[in-house]
């Protein structure tokens, strides 16, 4: 395997930054898809509480 | 087959298995893909910089995609009113963007060594691919602007439908007009020209970024149907 000779830079520096996008991507999204699973789950329990149909 | 899923509960109940395996053949696509693409020998005329090539077109091509799926999810929400297509429509441009961005700064770093600019105003290519970074921040800039969500997602979906035109000027544009660029060299009549040694990696690594997309995209979707269902939910709750 070869991360770019004597244009390590540029090779290793494109790499890099898709990772971080990927990194972010991921991260954002399971972050914002726990948040919203976890904030309709309190709702629906809440509207259960309540004594309203399901 | 599409339309099924303007039904959010067929949807959320395909999506919870589709996601979680898309995710893992993009894994093993990009694990293998990325493996082949490092160990390739350094081109005869862009030597190690050709590494880059992996990163930078999957990229570009899934800035694409992401574009195509906003429009068509628009088109069927303006069109259709189907309940899932705007919650997708919105899912999608974040990514796009992320992955217009990526391939934006990727060919800056690849230009550097090879053109000796990190970037040329006059090159078309370049420009329309802003443009595609420009028309995802303005969907989301636009969404976000209007409080309304109904008016704000009308006004997103024209937008997102008048930006498609930006995606065959990107395809055309190295044909059109004279640019750094090459001319096309894969998708083309007469078969691609990339030797083979880089063409497979380039297809594994291409196939894996957009199955990564398509996972992050149903994950996201499902994230938007919950919160406009949350959403309903409190609203009731308040009245």
């Amino acid at each position: 395997m070869s991360f770019g000779g004597k244009y390590a830079p540029f090779v290793i520096g494109a790499y890099a930054i898709s990772a971080v996008m990927f990194l972010w991507m991921v991260i954002d999204t399971l972050l914002r898809a726990r948040s919203a699973r976890k904030t309709l789950e309190a709702l629906e329990a809440e509207r259960r509480g309540a004594g309203d149909a399901p | 087959m599409i339309s099924g899923f303007a039904n959010p509960h067929r949807f959320m109940s395909f999506s919870r298995w589709a996601a979680p395996t898309l995710a893992l053949i993009a894994a093993a696509l990009l694990a293998l893909g990325l493996w082949l693409g490092l160990s390739a020998p350094p081109d005869y005329q862009q030597g190690e910089t050709v590494r880059i090539m992996f990163v930078h077109v999957p990229a570009a091509w899934t800035a694409m995609l992401a574009y195509l799926c906003l429009g068509g999810a628009s088109f069927a929400s303006l069109v259709f009113r189907h309940a899932v297509a705007d919650a997708a429509a919105s899912a999608a441009a974040p990514l796009g963007a992320a992955f217009t961005a990526a391939a934006l700064i990727t060919g800056s770093l690849w230009g550097k060594p090879m053109w000796g600019t990190w970037w040329a105003w006059g090159d078309s290519r370049l420009v329309s691919v802003l443009v595609l970074f420009l028309l995802f921040v303005g969907y989301i800039a636009l969404r976000a602007s209007i409080e309304d969500e109904g008016k704000a997602a009308r006004a997103a979906e024209i937008l997102a439908l008048v930006g498609l035109i930006n995606l065959p000027v990107i395809k055309f544009s190295v044909d059109w007009w004279n640019t750094l660029h090459q001319g096309e060299s894969i998708f083309r009549a007469g078969g691609p020209l990339i030797a083979p040694v880089y063409l497979i990696p380039l297809m594994l690594t291409g196939a894996g970024y957009s199955a990564a997309f398509a996972a992050l995209w149903l994950t996201r979707t499902r994230m938007e149907v919950r919160r406009r269902r949350s959403l309903g939910l409190a609203l009731r709750a308040a009245r």
